[in-house]
């Protein structure tokens, strides 16, 4: 396990990067901040950093981690300030930290997410309606596997607490604590189970946010 | 964000390309600025970020006071789909503003299948495509590059061309604009001035006649307007910007890395090459500026890779005592150094062995002809005993796979020229088996033809180009002795290259022509799923063009060309003289052994252009 770990935001612009560009982009700007990393042994070496949960793209957060290991004597506490100065746009290194705990501890993410409806009569009556269908006893959603199979998933095992709050004339806030891994619950599927179980709650467009990751006793997990 | 932007970014494909934000951008206050500028590119973001010459031109113009110069690519078919339906004109990708609401929209023109993806972007920027359809000032369209050196086909599009290297033209044009409109000057009056300015072809201010058989008979300025306008270019490239801390893409592009550039021009004479003709003089930086700015530069990128370009990177005097500086700096951060379009030379393999420590993937080498005749009559130094020699190195050294790149259609080609490839392509083979370290890996050899696009400027521009059936035939004839099947040949389809030759020495009368073929849906028309030669023949049929008068035609001595009016500092008596030794076999020293009096001293004053 790499000794230490670092939380950052992806937030504005920068929610369209996807993973595998971010890590390229933050391999870099260790490279620019002049801070040694890690490096993979072998013919091509490269920078180590991994991503605790890769975020969707399109996806906002301010709880993202990342684990790696500083090779030279660059203190912890300057990492933040060495790294926000060479990275792009809506990425921003909050804190650096010795890790102590495995990733796999992390078991539950809060997300928080705004529902855009175009055309809507009254924004509380359909927060009702998607809390009430959220709080049935079992919610089957098809998906395609990996492998590109059909498969059923219960996503209420997954879900730990949901709320929807009206917002404006054309928005519900929806919040919710989520599993985060082993399985855990990609937020597409909260609104792939409305398409395909309640189309009139479906949304226009619908932006969410990871705001917050746990472990299994509902600790903050760092 | 826009709010309808932000709804279809997640249904494209890669998003990143369309949201700016990278490390490096350069960000204002729209407020606090005067003159707004947008570097179009004619393409998707992956290759335009990878051109060299927008970096430099966006941090040139971004240092200037009271400008904010802007990027705006050509958008995926995904995302063009999406924002049409949306109806979200074309963005500049730092502020997210509408790129038809600049003040000056610059082009980069380097290839000549560009053209309609240039009028494809104007449309989505909801601008007329024709130059006197937009009567104001702003936004002033104009265009740079090297397919500007004839610049004739795209003239009903663009308002003004600028000629040549753009750093310096550039600035001149841009306080010219700034004064222009402060004063509230109209356009025709701004472009009447701007055409004062050496190295601004205004072509409104150009009239052209022809003869009965369609060639040109004169081409009349307006008056006190030159009557050839002089390409500008940069004296001292030591002293010139270069980007070390340009922007820094987030999303994977083409060429991923940080771009050296060792020299301008080249010293060679190769008769075909337009960029040796119209590059010229040869400039070097030091090697002292060179190392300072690639460290600089991947100080400032944090990129794991740097790359030496230049026309013929071998011919730079001190590369290997700059390649020692480089490696100094990128060994013991894991960063690797390449170096592209080597000489087949013993020196260029041994340098390779020095820098390339671990990956022996492929060598590519360019004789582009088969036979040392032909070779000899396009002026490409290489002698088939220094290829053959370099190799035998490169085999011994562990290398086992070569890329070669050949040209069908040269002038003077013939049929045994052609079987020379095949010929050159076995003695290599041989070669491998005699001195190959490691036989059991094998070899690979990979043989590729494309068709030869006579280009303005050159030796070669009065010659007729192949037809594409000719091209054909002499693909089939090759592809016949090529039996070995340790070779591998692929050839260029030649539609594409058809269509070059009609717009690489095309005239103006070929601006309907592009027009149409964008109205039929042509754009990004270097990818081949884009092209198609129907398109292009059913708008020279609709025109009533014959485009084999401009592909397949050989000129008089003395006809007038339609890029006439551009003066590349090289002089036509040169070129002239140069395709008499073509015709010849015979060879032409390269700079620094003669100097064959080109002509470019003239207009390159104070440059040692011995290179």
């Amino acid at each position: 396990m790499a000794r230490h770990r670092l939380r950052f935001t992806k937030t504005g612009r920068a929610v369209y990067l996807s993973h595998l560009d971010l890590m390229r982009t933050i391999q870099r700007v260790f490279q620019r901040a002049g801070v040694r990393i890690w490096h993979s042994e072998g013919f091509n070496p490269h920078a180590y950093i991994s991503a605790a949960l890769p975020l969707s793209l399109g996806v906002e957060s301010v709880a993202e981690l990342l684990d790696f290991e500083i090779v030279d004597d660059t203190p912890l506490a300057n990492l933040p300030e060495l790294l926000n100065a060479k990275l792009p746009e809506g990425i921003t290194v909050l804190e650096a930290w010795e890790a102590e705990r495995k990733v796999k501890e992390l078991v539950w993410l809060r997300i928080a997410g705004t529902l855009e409806y175009d055309v809507l009569p009254d924004t509380g009556e359909f927060a009702r309606a998607l809390e009430t269908f959220f709080k049935q006893e079992s919610i089957l959603v098809s998906k395609l596997s990996k492998k590109k199979e059909e498969t059923q998933v219960d996503i209420v095992p997954l879900i730990q607490e949901i709320a929807f709050q009206p917002d404006g004339a054309h928005q519900v806030r929806m919040e919710a604590v989520i599993a985060a891994q082993n399985p855990g619950l990609n937020p597409n599927l909260l609104i792939e189970a409305l398409s395909q179980q309640a189309p009139e709650l479906v949304p226009d467009f619908v932006r969410v946010a990871r705001v917050e990751v746990y472990d299994k006793d509902m600790q903050v997990f760092r | 964000m826009d709010r309808a932007l932000e709804r279809l970014l997640p249904r494209v494909q890669k998003p990143a390309r369309y949201v700016g934000g990278e490390y490096g951008q350069v960000m204002k206050q729209p407020e606090e600025v005067r003159v707004r500028i947008g570097l179009c590119f004619p393409d998707t973001y992956e290759i335009a970020m990878s051109n060299l010459g927008l970096h430099i031109l966006y941090g040139i113009f971004n240092q200037m006071d009271g400008v904010w110069c802007e990027r705006v690519f050509q958008p995926g078919d995904d995302m063009e789909t999406e924002m049409r339906a949306a109806e979200i004109p074309l963005y500049g990708l730092e502020s997210g503003n509408s790129a038809g609401d600049f003040d000056i929209l610059g082009f980069s023109l380097g290839y000549e299948m560009a053209y309609t993806t240039v009028l494809n972007m104007l449309d989505l920027m909801g601008l007329p495509a024709r130059s006197a359809d937009r009567e104001s000032l702003a936004p002033l369209i104009i265009a740079g590059g090297s397919s500007c050196y004839n610049p004739e086909p795209m003239a009903d599009f663009i308002d003004l061309f600028v000629i040549g290297e753009g750093e310096e033209v550039g600035q001149d044009l841009i306080r010219l604009y700034d004064g222009a409109k402060t004063e509230g000057l109209t356009k025709s009056a701004f472009l009447r001035l701007a055409a004062e300015i050496s190295g601004i072809y205004v072509p409104s201010l150009y009239q052209v006649r022809y003869h009965e058989d369609g060639t040109i008979a004169a081409v009349t300025p307006e008056p006190g307007v030159p009557e050839r306008v002089t390409k500008r270019m940069v004296a001292d490239l030591d002293k010139s910007y270069f980007p070390t801390e340009g922007i820094v893409p987030s999303t994977e592009i083409v060429h991923d890395r940080v771009v050296l550039e060792l020299f301008r021009g080249c010293i060679r004479g190769c008769r075909f090459c337009q960029a040796g003709t119209i590059c010229r003089p040869v400039r070097e930086k030091s090697v002292e500026t060179l190392a300072e700015q690639g460290r600089q530069a991947l100080r400032h990128s944090g990129h794991q890779e740097i790359t030496l370009s230049s026309l013929s990177s071998s011919d730079y005097r001190d590369l290997s005592g700059l390649c020692d500086e480089l490696l100094e700096f990128c060994e013991p951060r894991h960063i690797s150094l390449s170096l592209p379009s080597l000489r087949a030379d013993n020196f260029s393999i041994d340098l390779m062995e020095r820098v390339q420590k671990v990956r022996k993937s492929g060598l590519t080498f360019a004789p582009e002809a088969g036979s040392q005749r032909l070779r000899d009559a396009i002026n490409k130094n290489v002698t088939e005993e220094a290829l053959l020699s370099s190799l035998q190195i490169a085999f011994a050294g562990g290398w086992s796979s070569v890329k070669l790149y050949f040209m069908l259609g040269l002038p003077t080609e013939t049929d045994e020229d052609v079987v020379a490839i095949a010929e050159l392509a076995n003695k290599i083979l041989w070669t491998w088996k005699q001195h190959a370290t490691n036989k059991n890996r094998g070899v690979r050899l990979t043989v590729s033809t494309s068709c030869f696009v006579p280009k303005a400027h050159t030796a070669f521009q009065w010659e007729a180009g192949v037809t594409m059936e000719e091209y054909l035939r002499r693909v089939t004839l090759l592809r016949e002795n090529i039996r070995n099947r340790a070779i591998t040949y692929n050839w260029h389809e030649p539609e594409g290259s058809f269509i070059e030759a009609v717009l690489a020495r095309g005239d103006r009368r070929l601006g309907p022509v592009i027009e149409d073929v964008w109205r039929r849906g042509g754009r990004l028309e270097s990818w081949s799923e884009h092209f198609s030669l129907a398109r292009w023949m059913a708008a020279f049929e609709a025109a009533g063009i014959d485009p084999h008068f401009y592909a397949n035609r050989q000129r008089g001595d003395d006809e007038i060309f339609p890029w006439d009016v551009i003066d590349s500092g090289v002089s036509r008596q040169f070129l002239a003289r140069e395709r008499d030794a073509a015709y010849e076999n015979r060879l032409s020293p390269d700079c620094r052994k003669a100097c064959t009096a080109c002509g470019v001293t003239r207009i390159g004053k104070g440059v040692d252009c011995h290179g």
